[in-house]
C-alpha cells in the first residue's frame, strides 16, 4: 500500500508527471486516465494491490467508476464481462489459482469478443503455496482468444494498459487482453514512472463503442444463443481472423503511441538488446529482461557475442519478427519462467512456441530450452551466464540431444540422453 | 439510490379483476418441451417487465431449449451467462448502467435488470454469486430462479433442489438401493431472505398461479434494490408424467403444501392464495401421495417412503415457526402460537368457494 511516499511529482517537458510508483500503481494510474467505468476485484496476491490503489482513488473522488468487490474470481470476471457487454469500459485481474478459478468466465469473455482488460500479477499455481512469479497462470488462456503481453517495468505497465484498451476496443479486434506482470518483482517494486496528461490519453484511446452489439433496451438483441455445429466453427474462425488482424492494429497503435506521447519503443513485439552483431541470444519474458540485459553486458565483456531478446506480445505471437531477428544465429537459449510437463524436449511453453516459429527458417539457430525462476525464485546474472555456457556447448557438440535444463535448482542436472527415443541411458 | 420513476408498463393487476397488456416480449421461436411450465414463467416475466429491460439467463433449459441461433423468442435484449453467473451478470449489468448513466454516457432512465437461473444454476453453483448480488443495495436487480427440480437440459440429474428420493439420471433406483437421492430439497428463497436483511423483496411463486407470479415479479421490479423470486415449475421430461398434467401438478404441489406461496416485502412476510388458506386453517392440505403417485420419478416409492415424505411436510406445517419458510420449532421465547394446519383439520365448503374466488389459475 505505498503511494508516492515523500516524492513530489515533477513535470516533464511533455507535461507528464514523474512519480515513483509500483507496477500495480502504474496500472491504476492508467485506469484513472482511461476513465474506466466498471472494475471488479477479488483478493489474491500479488495483483490485488492494483485494486487497492483503484478503490482508494474512487474513495478519494479521483476516479469516477463502479467498483465491485466480488465473492469469487468467477463472479469478478463475469461482472467485468457483462459490464463490457453493456458498453462500460471494464477492468479485472487476478493471480495464480485465482485466474484459474475464473477460467470459465475468461473463456467466454474472449468468445463473446468483449474487450475487457485484465492484469495478471503472475504467481505460481498451488500446491504447494507460493506467492512468487511463474507464468503458467496467464499462459493458461493462450489458446482462447486473449491477447497476452508481458511487461518489464512499471512505465511499460502504464503505457501498455493504455495501449491494451486501444487495441482491444478496436472494431477490427474486439478481443480481451491480459497484461502480465511478474509477481513481487514488478507488482510491488517501485520505479520512476511518467504519468501522461489525461487529454493526451483521451486523444490516444477513443471512447469505447460496441456499436450494434451494445446490450441496451434500444437494441433488443439476443447475445450468445446456442450455435451448435451449425455455426460454432464460423464463430471460431471470426475470432481467429480478429487475432490475425490484431497484429496490424498493435503495430498501428504502437506507432500512434509514439506520435501522441513522444516516447515508446520502436518494435512493438520484441525488445532486442545488443542483437546487432550477436551470434547467440538469450530470450525470455517479463522482468528477466532487466537481468538479461545486465548479463549480456557482462558476457560481452568476456568476448561472447550474445544479445538478449525480450518477447513482449505472446498472443499474437511474434513469429515473423523472431524469424528475422534470430535468423542465422548459432544458438538461442530460451528462459521459460513456466513449465509444460511432458511437452517437446520437456521445455516450457515459450520454448515450444519459439521452436515452432523458427521451424520454417532454413538457417535456424540451435535452440536450448531452460526453466528457471519458478515460484518467485530469482533468475540471477550467474544463472544467465551458466545458460549461455550451456548454449555454446550444445552448439559445439552437434550430436548432443536437446533437452530442457533446469537452472538454479537443487538436485542433479538433467541428462540430455534421457530424451533419446527408446528410453534411458 | 433513489430510483427514478418507474417505466414499467401499465399493468392493472388485481386478484379479482385483471387487465394485462396484450403485448408479448417472450414469443415464438423457442423449442421447449410440450408442457414446459418454465417457458410460461419466462412469458409472464417478460410481459410484466416490459420493453425497458435487460435480461440475462444462465445455461439451462431456458438457454438451451429457448434460444437457438436465428430463432430467439426474446423481443427484449437477452444475453446468455454462465451457469453460476446469474448474480454476477446482474451485478455487472446494473453496475455498467449506473456508471454510464452517472457519467452521462447513456441517458438516465429506469431499466429493469433481470437475471434468471435454474435450480442447478441458482440453488447449487450460483448461490454464492446470487448472495453477493442480493447484498449489493446500490443496484436495482431481480434474480428469478425457475425451479424445475433437476438439471433438466443435461438429462435430468439431481440438483440441490430435487425432492428427496426422486429418481434422476444420477440418482437411479436400483435393486440394491431403492433410494439414492438422500438430500431434502433446499429452500433457497428462505435461505436468501434469512441471510440478507438488506434485500428488499423475496418471493416463492409457482408456474401454476400466473397472476400471483406476475404480481410478485412486478412487486420486485417496483420496489427496486436487490430482489429474488423463485418459481416452482413442473417438468414433464424430468418428472415423468403426461405433459397435459403440468399445470395441474403445479397447483397440486401447492394444495399438498409442498410448494409454499409466500413473499417478504421489506421484512413483512405474507402468504398467498391456497397457501394462505392453509395457513389460516381454512383449507385442508391434500395428502402428498396424490402428488407423488402421478410422477414417474417417485414410482419406486414404497408406502413407507410416501409416509416419510408426508411426515416431513406435516412437520413443516405443524412445527415450523413459519410454515414452509423457517424451520425453528422452539425458541427462547417459547413456541409461537399458530393456527392448526394439520390435514385432519376441518374443511368447509365455504373454503372451497374462497379458493375459486381468491386465486386465478391464469
Amino acid at each position: 500500500m505505498t503511494t508516492t511516499q515523500g516524492t513530489a511529482p515533477t513535470l516533464t517537458e511533455s507535461g507528464e508527471r514523474e512519480e515513483i510508483i509500483t507496477g500495480c500503481e502504474a496500472v491504476a494510474q492508467a485506469l484513472r486516465l482511461l476513465d474506466v467505468d466498471v472494475l471488479a476485484g477479488y483478493p489474491i496476491r500479488p495483483y490485488d494491490s492494483v485494486m487497492s490503489a483503484v478503490s482508494k482513488m474512487i474513495a478519494n473522488g479521483q476516479m469516477n467508476a463502479e467498483f465491485i468487490v466480488a465473492e469469487s474470481e468467477h463472479s469478478q470476471f463475469e461482472i467485468g464481462k457483462h459490464a463490457s457487454m453493456v458498453g462500460a469500459r471494464s477492468f479485472i485481474g487476478s493471480s495464480g489459482v485465482g485466474w484459474m478459478y475464473g477460467m470459465e468466465a475468461l473463456v467466454v469473455t474472449a468468445s463473446l469478443r468483449l474487450p475487457v482488460v485484465a492484469l495478471v500479477g503472475n504467481r505460481a499455481l498451488d500446491d504447494p503455496g507460493a506467492f512468487g512469479v511463474e507464468h503458467n497462470d496467464a499462459l493458461m488462456v493462450r489458446d482462447t482468444g486473449w491477447l497476452l503481453y508481458w511487461v518489464e517495468t512499471a512505465q511499460e505497465a502504464l503505457d501498455m494498459t493504455l495501449l491494451a484498451y486501444r487495441v482491444t476496443e478496436d472494431p477490427r479486434v474486439m478481443l480481451p487482453c491480459a497484461l502480465s506482470m511478474d509477481g513481487a518483482f514488478l507488482t510491488h517494486s517501485q520505479h520512476m514512472v511518467r504519468v501522461p496528461d489525461a487529454e493526451l490519453v483521451r486523444r490516444f484511446v477513443p471512447p469505447y463503442d460496441l456499436g450494434d452489439r451494445r446490450f441496451h433496451p434500444d437494441n433488443p438483441i439476443s447475445i450468445a444463443p446456442q450455435f451448435n455445429e451449425d455455426w460454432v466453427m464460423e464463430a471460431r474462425r471470426q475470432a481467429d481472423a480478429a487475432m490475425r488482424r490484431s497484429r496490424a492494429v498493435i503495430q498501428e497503435a504502437s506507432r500512434e503511441f509514439v506520435r501522441v506521447f513522444g516516447r515508446g519503443p520502436q518494435d512493438p513485439f520484441l525488445d532486442p538488446y545488443r542483437m546487432e552483431d550477436a551470434e547467440y541470444a538469450l530470450l525470455g519474458m517479463g522482468t528477466v529482461g532487466m537481468v538479461g540485459k545486465v548479463a549480456v553486458d557482462r558476457l560481452r565483456e568476456q568476448g561472447r557475442k550474445v544479445g538478449f531478446v525480450r518477447v513482449k506480445w505472446f498472443r499474437p505471437f511474434p513469429g515473423p519478427e523472431l524469424r528475422s531477428l534470430l535468423r542465422g544465429l548459432r544458438g538461442v537459449g530460451i528462459v521459460d519462467r513456466d513449465y509444460s510437463f511432458g511437452s517437446n524436449a520437456h521445455g516450457g511453453v515459450l520454448y515450444t512456441e519459439v521452436a515452432a516459429a523458427l521451424y520454417p527458417e532454413p538457417e535456424r539457430p540451435r535452440l536450448v530450452p531452460f526453466i528457471a525462476g519458478l515460484g518467485g525464485r530469482e533468475v540471477s546474472v550467474d544463472n544467465l551466464q551458466e545458460m549461455q555456457e550451456i548454449v555454446e556447448q550444445v552448439v559445439a557438440d552437434r550430436e548432443q540431444e536437446v533437452t530442457c535444463r533446469w537452472i538454479g535448482v537443487r538436485g542433479p542436472q538433467e541428462d540430455p540422453r534421457e530424451t533419446v527415443e527408446g528410453g534411458v541411458r | 439510490m433513489a430510483a427514478p420513476e418507474s417505466t414499467l408498463p401499465e399493468l392493472a393487476v388485481n386478484r379479482r379483476l385483471t387487465v394485462l397488456p396484450l403485448q408479448e416480449y417472450y414469443t415464438s421461436g423457442h423449442r421447449t418441451c410440450q408442457g414446459c411450465e418454465s417457458a410460461l414463467v419466462m412469458r409472464y416475466l417478460a410481459k410484466v417487465a416490459g420493453p425497458r429491460t435487460l435480461i440475462t439467463g444462465t445455461t439451462g433449459c431456458m438457454y438451451v431449449a429457448n434460444t437457438s441461433y436465428n430463432s430467439t423468442p426474446w423481443a427484449l435484449p437477452w444475453a446468455h451467462t454462465q451457469l453460476g453467473a446469474a448474480g454476477s451478470s446482474a451485478l455487472g449489468t446494473a453496475a455498467a448502467l449506473e456508471a454510464l448513466m452517472r457519467k452521462g454516457k447513456i441517458p438516465r432512465e429506469r431499466i429493469n435488470v433481470i437475471a434468471f437461473c435454474s435450480d442447478g444454476g441458482g440453488g447449487d453453483m450460483g448461490l454464492s454469486a446470487i448472495s453477493a448480488a442480493i447484498q449489493d443495495t446500490r443496484y436495482n436487480l431481480l434474480i428469478l430462479l425457475y425451479d424445475n427440480e433437476s438439471y433438466a437440459n443435461t438429462d435430468i440429474q439431481a440438483s440441490g433442489m430435487t425432492p428427496w428420493g426422486a429418481v434422476t439420471a444420477f440418482t437411479p433406483s436400483g435393486s440394491a438401493k431403492r433410494i439414492t437421492h438422500h438430500r431434502w430439497k433446499k429452500n433457497v428463497p428462505a435461505l436468501l431472505m434469512a441471510g440478507h436483511p438488506q434485500g428488499r423483496y423475496f418471493a416463492s411463486a409457482s408456474s401454476g398461479f400466473g397472476m400471483d407470479l406476475m404480481e410478485k415479479v412486478r412487486t420486485a421490479l417496483d420496489v427496486g434494490g436487490p430482489t429474488f423470486v423463485q418459481t416452482h415449475d413442473p417438468c414433464p421430461k424430468g418428472w415423468d408424467y403426461d405433459p397435459r398434467r403440468s399445470h395441474d401438478l403445479a397447483v397440486l404441489a401447492v394444495e399438498c403444501g409442498i410448494t409454499v406461496l409466500w413473499d417478504c416485502l421489506e421484512g413483512e412476510l405474507r402468504y398467498q392464495g391456497i397457501t394462505r388458506q392453509i395457513v389460516e386453517g381454512r383449507l385442508r392440505r391434500k395428502p402428498v401421495a396424490e402428488y407423488l403417485r402421478t410422477q414417474g420419478r417417485f414410482a419406486h416409492f414404497t408406502d413407507e417412503d410416501v409416509d416419510y415424505f408426508q411426515s416431513q411436510i406435516d412437520e413443516m406445517w405443524e412445527r415450523w415457526i413459519l410454515p414452509g419458510v423457517v424451520r425453528v420449532t422452539q425458541t427462547p421465547f417459547g413456541t409461537l402460537p399458530r393456527p392448526s394446519t394439520s390435514p385432519e383439520a376441518g374443511q368447509s365448503d365455504e373454503a372451497e368457494v374462497v379458493v375459486a374466488g381468491e386465486v386465478s389459475r391464469g
